[in-house]
């Protein structure tokens, strides 16, 4: 097993006509199961046209309706991001990954809302993954997003991350190591987004095929210590932990304002200290995060 | 982004919020004009640089006549103007905004931005205006009010009134401050702000409440759509060398350190600046060349670190996926050459093409030490540089 994907899901791709989007797409294809996985492109202007070999429909939900995907995967360039991720909703997927960098947080922020209100009135959830990341792997099974594929190895080893190649750096060590993954997660680096650390921690403990986990987190934000505590109270299975920014400079990343609002607890050595604190084995010396685990195991 | 004062004045305006007169100049003999223009017997002269603490730094002084005004404007004008938020070295002053004088009865503190925990809009007000807001939350938190604004919704009479209410607003100013939170709040939102802070807010001895400091930070994702606020983009105020890799699509920070680094990823980027860190020395600056690295992006990205003259040795580290480590190899080399690197230099890359790429390395001839992990690259680069 592995979290929220695997080798049978069904992917619509939003922008598969862009430059970025056909080029991934390609890649997502050659990866293991791909060529049956993806099986859906979308843009309004070239319905009924293919790419590749993968029929492209005039909208999501007419892309859903006629292949039975339950995922996509958004490349849309930042402008029309936002909009793409509620069309994704609005055809009541289980998930939308949108890798698109640079998205306006006032978009983000509008379509986060317009979400949880679908649900309040008791619309179906979709979750969203990102924006602003690297998209998500089981390996050997399915590949969304833009991880170079070859790095990973199947397995039993879970891996989340905020950051795209500080993931891909975890994922390296692991595989050096023999250790293997069950799924390798990148939730994004932008400050409002869908899934974060405690969704995916959730879940890695659920998952009866992951027997540990790498969580790789960043300054900035109350996600990670949130995800912490709640892993003290509930997670079953070792952690390992690792800060990103202890050199960061204050300020440069975030207004003091924002700093401000998350009582400073925010720092690098503030989270650290709140996930030892909670059980996980933390790292300052990003080498060793897949030496920790096995030495865990 | 950042702006003046006096620009967050002029959109703060625009939105239907009291601010003082004021008329923005860079000349002593304007702001002599400037004072004439708006009349009355009292002025203030107000340093405009994009950090905060102008007033202790000496930035802003009060002027009783017109001959003061020109002392002032004389003494602020071209001055190095060293804030808690400037570092030693200071900021020139180039901007002046000569202002009326306000009837100060009480100073408050009223701020709106993107609350990440609860993804919506943070109004936060205080009755301790007019100093450091940080200081007020670690000492007396209970003095700041809080309320979170659904964006779907916008801010309510009721929350307005609750943040009036609870900044202990003069009375008989309530109304007005209510009307104004509002509009602060339509502002915040319609220029894509990422912090919109007044601080003071006053109300003066008729009752009206006025905004006396304006501080806007804006999304850079946002600035396509925001003509106006980009006009008013002041490179002056901004670090030239990051500027120069803006303009290359690199993210560029300098440091305090001597070790320059150069790596691909945010996450990772500070990793590495961490790992030099945990092996005893200090990164120079965070720089990350992106996702799709060329040659001449490598180059450029050498030729800004090389720039800053405490740069002793340089540090890549790669982590090459879709970029694959033989483009990065060829770009390193290119680099190195055509700045003719005299410091020591470490390369440490993992991924696509990681043998071609070492190998492209080992064939250049040029001093290029290879290393295989970032602890085995930290290590290394430190010891050069000792």
């Amino acid at each position: 097993m592995s979290i929220f994907i695997n080798k049978d899901t069904k992917v619509i791709t939003q922008g598969i006509t862009g430059k970025t989007g056909q080029f991934h797409t390609e890649k997502c294809q050659e990866y293991a199961n791909g060529k049956n996985c993806f099986v859906a492109g979308v843009n309004p202007k070239k319905a009924g046209e293919r790419i590749f070999d993968i029929p492209i429909y005039g909208s999501v939900k007419e892309a859903a309706k006629e292949t039975g995907a339950t995922v996509s995967v958004i490349y849309v360039p930042p402008p029309g991001a936002a909009a793409a991720i509620w069309e994704a909703v609005e055809a009541d997927l289980d998930l939308a990954i949108c890798i698109t960098e640079g998205i306006p947080v006032r978009d983000m922020l509008m379509v986060r809302n317009k979400m949880k209100e679908k649900e309040a009135k008791g619309g179906k959830k979709t979750l969203l993954l990102g924006p602003n990341c690297p998209g998500l792997i089981t390996p050997d099974e399915i590949k969304i997003g833009i991880m170079p594929g070859h790095i990973h190895k199947k397995g039993r080893i879970g891996v989340v991350s905020r950051s795209g190649t500080l993931t891909y750096e975890a994922v390296g060590q692991l595989t050096e190591l023999g250790l293997g993954q069950s799924s390798a997660v990148g939730i994004g680096g932008d400050p409002i987004n869908g899934l974060k650390h405690i969704d995916v921690m959730k879940a890695f403990n659920d998952d009866p095929e992951t027997d540990a986990v790498i969580m790789i987190g960043e300054i900035g934000g109350p996600d990670e210590a949130e995800a912490a505590m709640w892993c003290k109270a509930n997670m079953k299975k070792p952690i390992v932990g690792f800060i990103a920014g202890v050199t960061a400079p204050a300020g440069k990343r975030m207004g003091h304002a924002g700093a401000l609002i998350s009582g400073g607890a925010d720092t690098a050595d503030a989270k650290l200290a709140i996930m030892e604190e909670c059980g996980f084995k933390v790292t300052r010396n990003p080498s060793e995060m897949a030496k920790l685990l096995k030495a865990m195991l | 982004m950042k702006i003046h004062e006096y620009q967050g004045k002029q959109i703060l305006k625009k939105f239907g919020v009291t601010v003082p007169r004021g008329i923005h100049c860079t000349t002593v003999d304007d702001a002599v004009k400037a004072a004439e223009t708006l009349g009355g017997k009292v002025w203030v002269v107000k340093a405009q640089i994009h950090a905060g603490g102008r007033g202790k730094g000496g930035g802003v002084k009060v002027a009783t006549s017109l001959e003061k005004v020109r002392e002032y404007a004389g003494q602020i004008l071209g001055m190095q103007l060293i804030t808690h938020q400037t570092g030693p070295e200071g900021q020139k002053v180039r901007h002046l905004l000569i202002e009326e004088g306000a009837d100060i009865k009480h100073e408050y503190y009223v701020a709106a931005l993107t609350d990440r925990a609860t993804q919506s809009v943070a109004m936060m007000a205080s009755y301790e205006g007019g100093m450091d807001i940080e200081e007020v939350a670690h000492k007396t938190p209970e003095k700041i009010v809080k309320v979170f604004v659904n964006p779907l919704v916008g801010l309510t009479d009721e929350q307005a009134l609750t943040l009036a209410k609870g900044m202990g607003m003069n009375e008989a100013s309530i109304p007005q401050c209510v009307d104004t939170l509002k509009k602060l709040y339509t502002c915040y939102m319609e220029t894509d702000a990422s912090l919109a802070e007044i601080n003071p807010l006053i109300h003066e001895g008729d009752g009206t409440v006025k905004a006396l400091d304006a501080k806007f930070n804006f999304d850079s994702n946002a600035l396509y759509r925001q003509e106006e606020i980009v006009a008013m983009r002041d490179l002056d105020e901004e670090d030239a060398d990051e500027i120069e890799a803006s303009k290359f699509d690199l993210a560029y920070i300098s440091l305090d350190g001597n070790i320059g680094c150069l790596v691909n990823g945010a996450g990772l980027a500070m990793a590495t600046m961490d790992t030099i860190k945990l092996f005893g020395a200090e990164p120079a600056n965070f720089l990350d060349v992106g996702g799709g690295a060329t040659t001449e992006k490598v180059t450029e990205a050498f030729k800004i670190m090389l720039k800053n003259p405490k740069v002793k040795g340089i540090l890549v580290n790669i982590f090459g996926g879709i970029m694959r480590c033989d483009t990065i190899a060829t770009g390193v080399v290119a680099a190195a050459r055509e700045t003719h690197l005299s410091v020591p230099l470490v390369v440490r890359m993992k991924g696509t093409n990681e043998d071609l790429g070492k190998q492209i390395l080992k064939d250049s001839g040029l001093p290029i030490i290879s290393a295989d992990s970032m602890a085995e690259a930290a290590t290394k680069i430190v010891a050069a540089v000792k």
